[in-house]
């Protein structure tokens, strides 16, 4: 992002150059589309102007000093004897593990109370990467990028380490001494004083002993609140069903998907599988399945709408009107619609989305956003009911959770009573309420009144700082428990490795109140297991438990759900309101503030903003028009009384009139990383307004603040990196994706013919499938030891990240299509890098792979210059860390941990290729496919990575590069990338006469 | 004018560029061979340990095979050293008195493992894996050299590269029958370049893929 910038762009004359273009224009941010002078600038330095300045003053002749010191001691450094280690082996070896093979555990990752089954591999007792489990329902084997990071957050040194009493640290026991009191004191009170705050719980064994714990205290309270709650979805189940039901999709059974504000294939407790089942009705080729449509109707940009054929941004207060205009399209009786605030232009899209509902009925789905009203839930219940989907493409389940409430009414009796001084013993199990419960709850305050504040968290945080006892918690890589997933299945969670900073697990807490003593967390879960299944065959249930990762016949009983409530009676929300409105989400890569310590999230590219770092004020190009404001001004946002500094970004495609803040940023006691990181949107959040509402003011404060963004580093300077046609048009011209660029014939070439026997490693990439969740990404940084350099160098453009998901724009300004494309080195046959190396440490190997060979790099950076993709990184600085230990613990043995001076590029996961080559070699058999897996490939919940064997014809990567939408990125080049693109269609709806969306 | 420089000089400016090209090869000579010697490659030098394992009894003597204790040689990367309680398996019944293996019972005692000294070691951004050429047809004593007569082990070979890539290179010179890989005792015949050849085709030995660099450095 320039940052010398001091006017605002002029918005009018770019969205007139749009107007004046013709054909396939791609963009990627409005800088290059206006093409200004720093913009032009920045591309044709590689990297911008303040990465390759000197530093600090220094003149020309201490400069030739230090070189010549430094030339005279470079040789020496490495002429050394080579330093003498140690070796040592175990005194008894566990058992199973081999030195040097890793192992696969099976356990699950848990958010919002749901969880998603994963294989972590480990290392000597060491877990390093976590991978899905594809027999898991959630998973299929798949990732997000919350599931990858976790890893991180597990060795991260920032964590709490130590119980501590007011601030002083004391032992465990000191603890459970003098706690006993206070419970015994509860006991004669029969708890009434006694309160319980945990975030959502579906494990069955907490939930056992919260039930147990009831009956020890009968007056004592369970609360749950989860800042990112679905009190709309219960709320909304109940007004339509008379009780809460748990929802869930069946994306692959769909035709057509239409999705209210709902960014289902990116977050959710099932995204995974919702992704994987909406890539798999995405292929256009004649003789698969009718391809699917997908209609998004959203109030800000995420990454499904991008996926979307047809997208209509508009206000939130405006989404819940959409609701009803389409029920009442359906035919559904006694919907109101009240004053319309819509345009003609947007009910025209609506009926003829409706329309199109209608004509694939009980083969369609009416998706609510989690963060819409009860009503609008409700109105979808009857809407996919009246369009025959229940019991299809609608599943509705028994509660998956362990007791479902309104968590925010739960909230609002628990501060009541705390204000009332009703409670005299407050137990926090995770969470962090003082920094995320509404602002208008003043949670701190009401807390204060509690005369004895216990809290488990994995960092000394906010709401730690305010309690009297902080206990850190183990990590559930670190310990037992249980949880569910979407669909009610139940995983065993067990521990990787022994917790490494004394946490505690929230079963061994519970049964401290419980009364219990020295119960360790196994036994726990196993006793409650063992009085479900009973003693018999006990020990082999539970060994298949643990190594499979599921208990089968554990899913929510699925019920013949009708609607029974009256859609009159369903009242529209609260009154629409004229002027700004404001939006609340959760971060897309720090959620609501719990991985504001995890620079792997940090650092991640948030979708379609590519911010990194910080969060920022979104609004349109139209309302920052209007406003007079550019992308880095800092603003003042007034809502309800209340203030927070915001700085702005302008998001072609965010629908205007509307300004979406994320929450999770602004935090004040988290670790070394997190600190001082973005701008606190909790401030500005109320429980009668948790995720929208209107009468927001903005003002100018006169201040900027720079911003991180990746968008236009790397660029590959206006060639034709995406394609794309309509479905219509590919199946006139299937291979319209290599004819729009002419590629040189294979003899066209001064170097000889080099013949691939034995493998050939290639990729392709659908981009059909690719939602840009962004999973990829931390899988790769995951596996390869990529380290994270801080904001200040991402704003040097010297990111780390291996693959990039690069974003394009194309279209029409205010609601512009947005293409995601994956892009890592593409592993060409003609590598323009390799013979530019002076010191030949960039080969190309006997099956096809570009080889960066670490230990002869001496960083000329002439690869990197020559590379016309941008792939390659090269380690400016020492990024690395190589000070704390536990960083050390994760890191993949496999792979070498490069220094200062290195460049790093993808690899196609050679580690793994070579283990399994290894392998295939003593057991005498050649690599099967699907036996190397690359980390992108395994992580991407679409599957829209295939690696394998070229030259096998058999494999899949062959059949996908036979598709006829196959494409080589910038193959004009003569480059011939390993990695293919198949390019992108898309399928609207020919009635659908769109002014704001390009097809 | 008066002269500068004496005629002593003649003699002596010629006689100093000589010495200098003379020296400089000197000192470029004693660098290469010192590189080569075993001050830097350790070879040759038998390491100090804890417990004075020797080879020589345990092997040689006792007959024990290597992969009593080197236990995932065909498994894995990494060939193993041996627990303590692969010590303790005979040590708990034999010389359980040893001064000599108190570190042993100590290690066994306190659940302390024993930190041996590492005498083959490859540098960090190498990436070796044992399982591979045991599978091939090295022998233990190609690389290793003859451990079987070792008191106390020493590095045999340089492990540099180039003595690697001599192998990787023309892998007929060093490869012997699998049955043999394990036998300390085994001589290259005379016809080894023959025999080499036949055994690389039969284990499909991909030489030229073998001085891929990606073989080894990741």
């Amino acid at each position: 992002m320039s940052k010398d910038r001091t006017h605002p762009l002029d918005i009018a004359s770019l969205r007139a150059k749009l107007g004046a273009t013709s054909g396939q224009h791609y963009w990627r941010s409005l800088e290059e589309l206006a093409g200004t002078k720093e913009f032009d600038e920045m591309l044709h330095r590689e990297f911008p102007r303040q990465a390759s300045e000197w530093p600090s003053s220094l003149d020309r002749r201490s400069f030739l000093k230090l070189m010549a010191a430094s030339l005279a001691l470079a040789g020496l450094s490495s002429c050394g004897v080579q330093p003498e280690d140690k070796i040592v082996p175990y005194v008894l070896t566990p058992e199973g593990v081999v030195p040097g093979l890793p192992l696969m555990y099976a356990t699950a990752f848990v958010m919002g109370g749901y969880a998603v089954g994963t294989l972590v591999r480990s290392h000597e007792g060491r877990p390093t990467k976590i991978e899905g489990n594809p027999a898991h329902p959630a998973s299929m084997g798949a990732t997000d990028i919350f599931m990858q990071a976790a890893i991180l957050t597990l060795y991260d040194p920032d964590r709490s380490q130590v119980v501590t009493h007011r601030g002083l640290v004391t032992p465990w026991e000191k603890f459970v001494d003098e706690i006993r009191p206070a419970l015994d004191a509860q006991l004669a009170l029969k708890g009434s004083g006694l309160r319980i705050l945990t975030e959502t719980i579906t494990s069955p064994t907490f939930a056992s002993q919260c039930r147990a714990l009831q009956q020890r205290f009968p007056e004592a309270r369970w609360h749950q609140y989860d800042a990112v709650g679905s009190d709309a979805v219960r709320e909304g189940a109940r007004l339509a069903f008379g009780s809460y039901l748990e929802t869930h999709y069946r994306i692959d059974a769909a035709d057509v998907i239409f999705s209210l504000d709902s960014d289902f294939l990116c977050y959710g407790p099932a995204s995974l599988r919702y992704s994987r089942e909406f890539a798999s009705r995405r292929k256009p080729g004649s003789g698969e399945k009718h391809m699917n449509r997908l209609y998004v109707v959203e109030s800000n940009a995420t990454n499904t709408g991008a996926s979307a054929d047809h997208r209509l941004p508009m206000k939130p207060s405006q989404i819940e009107q959409a609701a009803r205009l389409l029920a009442r399209e359906i035919g559904l009786e006694g919907v109101q619609v009240g004053s319309m605030t819509l345009s003609d232009g947007q009910q025209r899209w609506i009926v003829s989305a409706a329309k199109d509902l209608q004509a694939h009925r009980g083969a369609c789905v009416v998706i609510p956003g989690e963060y819409q009203a009860a009503s609008v839930h409700a109105i979808v219940h009857a809407v996919n009911q009246a369009l025959g989907n229940a019991g299809r493409t609608v599943i509705h389940t028994d509660p998956v959770e362990a007791r479902p409430e309104n968590q925010l009414a739960s909230l609002s009796a628990l501060v009541s009573d705390m204000n009332a001084g009703k409670v005299d013993l407050l137990l926090m199990v995770g969470g962090n309420p003082v920094y995320d419960a509404p602002a208008d709850q003043d949670f701190t305050k009401a807390m204060n009144n509690v005369p004895l504040r216990v809290h488990l968290g994995l960092y000394d945080d906010e709401t730690a700082s305010q309690s009297h006892w902080h206990i850190p918690q183990a990590h559930p890589l670190e310990t037992w428990s249980d949880a569910r997933a979407f669909d009610g299945t139940v995983t065993i969670m067990q521990p990787l490795i022994a917790p490494l900073f004394n946490g505690v697990s929230p079963h061994e807490l519970l049964s401290v109140f419980l009364g219990e003593t020295g119960v360790s967390s196994h036994d726990i879960v196993k006793n409650f297991w063992r009085s479900q299944q009973g003693d018999r065959g006990f020990e082999s249930f539970w060994q298949d438990a643990l190594n499979g990762g599921i208990v089968p016949a554990t899913a929510a009983a699925v019920r013949n759900a009708i609607v029974s409530g009256s859609p009159a009676s369903w009242a529209p929300a609260a009154a629409q309101t004229e002027g700004l409105e404001i939006a609340f989400r959760p971060d897309p890569t720090i959620w609501d503030g719990r991985f504001a310590n995890n620079g792997w999230l940090q650092e991640l590219p948030k979708p379609l903003t590519k911010l990194t770092w910080d969060n920022a004020a979104i609004m349109a190009p139209a309302t920052a028009q209007r406003l007079g404001l550019a992308t880095a001004d800092l603003v003042s946002l007034t809502y309800k009384g209340r203030t927070q500094n915001f700085p702005v970004f302008i998001l072609p495609g965010q629908p205007d009139g509307c300004v979406t803040v994320s929450f999770g940023y602004g935090r004040t006691r988290t670790g070394k990383v997190g600190s001082g990181t973005g701008f606190d949107a909790y401030r500005l959040r109320t429980s009668d307004a948790l995720w929208s509402g209107g009468g927001l003011s903005v003002q100018k404060t006169g201040e900027r603040y720079p911003l991180s963004v990746t968008q236009e580093h790397h660029a590959m300077e206006g060639r034709a990196p995406v394609r794309h046609a309509t479905l219509a048009d590919f199946l006139k011209h299937p291979e319209f994706a290599s004819e729009l660029v002419e590629a040189p014939a294979r003899e066209e070439t001064l170097y000889p013919e080099y013949k691939y026997e034995g493998y050939a490693w290639g990729m392709s990439i659908d981009l059909n499938a690719c939602t840009g969740c962004n999973a990829c990404v931390v899988a790769c940084q995951a596996e390869n030891n990529i380290p994270i350099v801080g904001k200040e160098q991402v704003a040097n453009s010297r990111e780390m990240h291996w693959l990039k998901i690069d974003q394009y724009f194309s279209g029409d300004l205010d609601n512009p299509r947005v293409d995601s494309q994956p892009r890592m080195c593409v592993h060409c046959e003609n590598a323009p890098c390799e013979v530019v190396c002076p010191v030949a440490a960039t080969v190309h190997d006997s099956e096809g792979l570009n080889v960066m060979v670490y230990n002869r790099c001496v960083g000329t950076r002439y690869c990197s210059n020559n590379c016309p993709y941008k792939v390659r990184r090269f380690n400016f600085l020492e990024y690395s860390d190589n000070q704390a230990l536990t960083f050390a613990m994760q890191k993949n043995p496999d792979v070498s941990v490069r220094s200062r001076g290195v460049m790093e590029k993808c690899t196609y996961c050679v580690q793994r290729i070579s283990a399994a080559r290894i392998e295939a070699k003593k057991e005498d058999r050649p690599i099967r496919d699907g036996e190397v897996v690359t980390a992108c490939q395994s992580a991407c919940p679409a599957q829209a990575i295939v690696f394998g064997d070229i030259n096998d014809m058999k494999t899949k990567v062959r059949q996908s590069k036979s598709d006829p939408r196959t494409y080589g990125l910038l193959a004009e080049l003569n480059t011939r990338p390993r990695t293919t693109y198949l390019a992108k269609v898309t399928n609207p709806n020919p009635e659908i006469e769109e002014e704001s969306h390009s097809s | 004018m008066a002269q500068i420089f004496h005629p002593s000089m003649k003699v002596i400016s010629k006689a100093s560029i000589v010495a200098l090209v003379i020296i400089i090869g000197a000192l470029s000579l004693a660098g290469v061979l010192s590189y080569r010697s075993s001050y830097y490659t350790s070879a040759s030098e038998p390491r100090e340990q804890v417990v004075p394992f020797s080879h020589e009894h345990h092997v040689s003597g006792l007959g024990i095979d290597c992969r009593y204790c080197h236990t995932s040689v065909e498994k894995s990367s990494f060939a193993g050293i041996p627990p303590t309680s692969t010590c303790m398996t005979c040590h708990s019944q034999v010389w359980t008195g040893s001064p000599l293996l108190a570190p042993v019972r100590e290690s066994y005692r306190t659940n302390t493992p024993l930190r041996w000294n590492r005498v083959n070691d490859l540098p960090g951004f190498v990436f070796f894996n044992h399982s591979i050429h045991i599978s091939k047809g090295m022998g233990c004593q190609t690389c290793h050299g003859q451990v079987d007569q070792m008191p106390l082990v020493w590095r045999q070979e340089s492990l540099y590269m180039s003595w690697c890539l001599d192998c990787h290179r023309e892998p007929e010179k060093n490869i012997r029958p699998r049955s043999e890989v394990f036998n300390m005792k085994y001589k290259a015949p005379q016809n080894q370049e023959e025999l080499g050849l036949k055994l690389v085709k039969e284990y499909s030995v991909k030489t030229k893929q073998l001085s891929d660099c990606s073989i080894c450095h990741r």
